[in-house]
This record gives C-alpha cells, sequence and structure tokens, in this order.
C-alpha cells in the first residue's frame, strides 16, 4: 500500500473517530477543551506507532490464534512504559498528561489497527499508518475538543503552556471575552452532540464528493 | 518443520504466550528499575515546591527533615514544621479528602496561631474542565482559604454555598470543591487537636 493512501486513510478517509468510530471512550472522557484533546492524541499517536511498528516486526512469529492476548500484552507493556518514563523523566508533562495514559490501554482503535493493518503489512508501512492514524485521531480530539471548549467556556486553548511549554501560550484565546460558559458541552452530552454533528458535516462532505465524482463519471462513459 | 506448520501447534502457541509474558515483564521489571530514583526525586521535588508554595516566608531549617508523625482521624498524618529561632511557626501536612473520582491530596500550611497560610490539592484525578478548577494554574478558589480558620468563618459554614456555607462551588461540580472544603476543616481540626505535639512545646496551651 502506498505511503500517501496510508496518510490520507489515516487523516480522512479511515479516520478513528469520524470513519471508524473507535476510541469513543477517550474522545468523550478528554475532549472538554482543545488542549486536552491535543495532549491525549498525541500520546496515542506514540503509542499506535510503537505497537504498529513492533506487531509488523514480529508478526510472523506470532500464531493466529493466540494473536489478541499477545497484542494486548504488548500494547499494555508499551502503555505502562510510556506512562513510566514519562513520570520519570517529564514529570511535568506527565502531571499533565498522566491521567490520560492509561485510558490509552482502553482506546480499541491501537488493538484495531494491530489487527487491521499492522499484522500484514510490513514495518515501515506499519509506522507509517500507526503515525498517521494517531494524527488523524489527534485532529479529530483536537476538533472536538475545540469546538466544545469555545461554546462551553468561551476560550481556545486554555492552558496549552501547561502541556507544551511556555513557548505556546499564544496559542490561548479568549474567543468569547465575559462569556459565563454554557456547561452542556463541557459535560458529556456536548461531547456526543458535537460528534454527531462533525460525523453529519463529514457525510455531506463525503455526499458531494461522491456525487461529483459520479457526474464526471457519466460523461467519460458516454463518450466511450 | 516450517514455521507456518509450527505456529499450528499447541506447545508453541503456549511457549509464545508465556514467552511474550516473560519478555514484557521484565521489560516492566527493568524500567520500574530504572525510573523509580528519578520518579521518587520528581515526586520529592514537587512536594519540597508544594510545600512552599502553602509555606510562604522563609525558615531556618530544612522543612523536610523536620518532620513527625501523629496520630489523626484517618490515620497517621506526616507534619513538616518550619521553624525560626529554634521556635515552631509554622506547620504543613496532608489531608486526604474525597471528590469526584477518588481522593484528593492536599497539602496544608497553618500557622502556630491556627490559621491557613495556604492550600494546595497535589494529586487529584477529578474532571479536567470541571473538578480541575481546584488547580491554582486554572482559579484562583483555592486561595480563598488562605487567612481562614476554625472561628472564621464558624464551623457550620465550612461548606460550600450550595450547602450553606462559604465557600464558592464551580459551575457543574459540586462534590470537589465540597471534598476539598471538609478535607481543610478536618486539618484544622486536627491542628487544633495536637497544637502542642505540633509546635514542639511540652506545656501544651501557649
Amino acid at each position: 500500500m502506498s505511503y500517501g493512501r496510508i496518510t490520507r486513510d489515516g487523516l480522512w478517509d479511515n479516520n478513528i473517530v469520524f470513519a471508524q468510530i473507535l476510541g469513543m471512550c477517550p474522545t468523550m472522557a478528554v475532549t472538554s477543551s482543545a488542549t486536552n484533546g491535543l495532549g491525549m492524541g498525541l500520546a496515542t499517536t506514540a503509542v499506535l506507532l510503537a505497537s504498529n511498528a513492533i506487531i509488523s516486526a514480529v508478526r510472523d512469529l506470532i500464531s493466529p490464534d493466540v494473536r489478541i492476548p499477545v497484542y494486548i500484552v504488548l500494547i499494555a507493556t508499551l502503555v505502562t512504559l510510556v506512562d513510566v518514563s514519562l513520570n520519570a523523566w517529564a514529570h511535568d508533562l506527565y502531571k499533565v498528561l498522566g491521567l490520560y495514559i492509561a485510558l490509552i490501554v482502553a482506546n480499541c482503535a491501537v488493538l484495531g489497527r494491530a489487527e487491521a493493518f499492522a499484522a500484514k503489512a510490513s514495518v515501515g508501512e506499519a509506522a507509517m499508518d500507526g503515525l498517521m492514524m494517531g494524527l488523524g485521531f489527534t485532529l479529530a480530539l483536537t476538533t472536538i475538543g475545540g469546538i466544545r471548549e469555545v461554546l462551553g467556556a468561551g476560550t481556545l486553548f486554555a492552558n496549552a503552556h501547561l502541556l507544551l511549554g511556555p513557548a505556546f501560550a499564544f496559542l490561548e484565546t479568549t474567543v468569547i471575552p465575559e462569556y459565563k460558559g454554557y456547561l452542556l458541552m463541557i459535560l458529556p452530552p456536548g461531547g456526543f452532540m458535537v460528534l454527531g454533528f462533525l460525523l453529519a458535516g463529514r457525510r455531506v462532505i463525503e455526499g458531494r464528493r461522491a456525487a461529483r465524482a459520479a457526474a464526471a463519471a457519466v460523461p467519460e462513459a458516454a463518450a466511450s | 518443520m516450517s514455521l507456518e506448520q509450527l505456529r499450528g501447534k499447541l506447545v508453541y502457541q503456549g511457549l509464545l504466550l508465556g514467552g511474550v509474558a516473560l519478555l514484557t515483564s521484565a521489560a516492566l521489571a527493568f524500567a520500574s528499575r530504572a525510573t523509580e530514583a528519578d520518579i521518587k526525586a520528581a515526586e520529592a521535588a514537587d512536594l519540597k515546591q508544594s510545600l512552599t508554595q502553602v509555606l510562604p516566608g522563609e525558615y531556618e531549617n530544612d522543612l523536610l527533615k523536620d518532620a513527625v508523625t501523629l496520630a489523626g482521624k484517618n490515620g497517621d498524618v506526616l507534619v513538616y514544621r518550619g521553624r525560626s529561632q529554634g521556635k515552631v511557626e509554622a506547620v504543613v501536612y496532608r489531608m486526604i479528602g474525597h471528590g469526584y473520582a477518588g481522593a484528593l491530596v492536599c497539602v496544608m500550611g497553618v500557622s502556630r496561631e491556627g490559621k491557613i497560610l495556604g492550600v494546595r490539592v497535589i494529586k487529584h484525578a477529578e474532571t479536567p474542565g470541571l473538578g480541575d478548577k481546584i488547580d491554582p494554574a486554572k482559579s484562583e478558589w483555592i486561595h480563598s482559604f488562605e487567612g481562614k480558620w476554625l472561628g472564621e468563618p464558624v464551623a457550620e459554614k465550612w461548606a460550600v454555598k450550595k450547602d450553606g456555607g462559604e465557600f464558592d462551588q464551580f459551575a457543574g461540580a459540586t462534590i470537589t470543591p465540597r471534598g476539598v472544603v471538609k478535607a481543610v476543616k478536618e486539618g484544622l481540626e486536627f491542628f487544633e487537636q495536637n497544637r502542642a505535639a505540633l509546635l514542639d512545646e511540652a506545656g501544651g496551651n501557649s
């Protein structure tokens, strides 16, 4: 499979959240702000990249009958390794992200990519797929988090400096000054509503694209 | 026998599972050993930083070394003391509250008069965006305790506004601030009960 195809799949065509509708637990849990979504997305990307590469590297050794427990043990180990190393060597980042890292084990998208892609692809392709799926997930979480944050709290990327360092404090904007907040968007129902609208929006775009493609195909068929 | 055939054998599968479990446990054990000292050091640095946040001012001794353990209502409490000219000027200790998502580990500094110098929640798992306003980086709320003592506000006002008390709750999160207020109140009661021992004065009522 070409790397361009893998990139398009990960970011849009087969996006974990918007197309596969996987990983809903972390999606709903952490997208109360854009910064949280971004943090969770980046941590998941790191785990996806590593798990895809490792599983692809050992794919010939693994019996199909016991592959699922092997994948789960490998993924859980990776998540724990990320957890302890962040805690030890990037403690400030850990204080922000620590909450979400354990949640990555519960993200079925990681197991899904191991099963659906990494087990059948070369190490390079699998790593690329992990990276792109992770970035697609990050994009989705940051978008949902951003919309919920603007509607719910009137800010965008609040506390980004805690996640990315003081250099990124410029990202923190107050979109609606003197905003009293709309709590529903921060609470779980807001997550479902925003996700629903985004899914509907994606279908509209895809529908138009399909219609255009069909319209372009008809004259060609008539000409031949 | 090819790898293909081997993979179908029960023995191979058992060994594979065992091998993977062994390797991953080894990796985890190694990682745990490699990171243990650094995690401890980072947590000690965190503790020291949170201690200095709740104990403004200078003390002549190293807080982490002047520690005493006293029995509290919910188990032992480790107290660090700040002295000046040999006299205990302020004490700092941990109180555990119960939030929406598990324990709220609070650190509070109390002056020798029994007034709160500062409170911080150093460990919690509250909902991001709602309950985490107890963090001073996100909201000023935690500063509302400063200067308070058991007489101001009076005992029944030591609660969030929803419960008829004095302290604000957050929109959408009452349980978190309620837990912190309760922990702080218990901390002050602990101070009153152990005043003599905390201040390292045999005579008691000073």
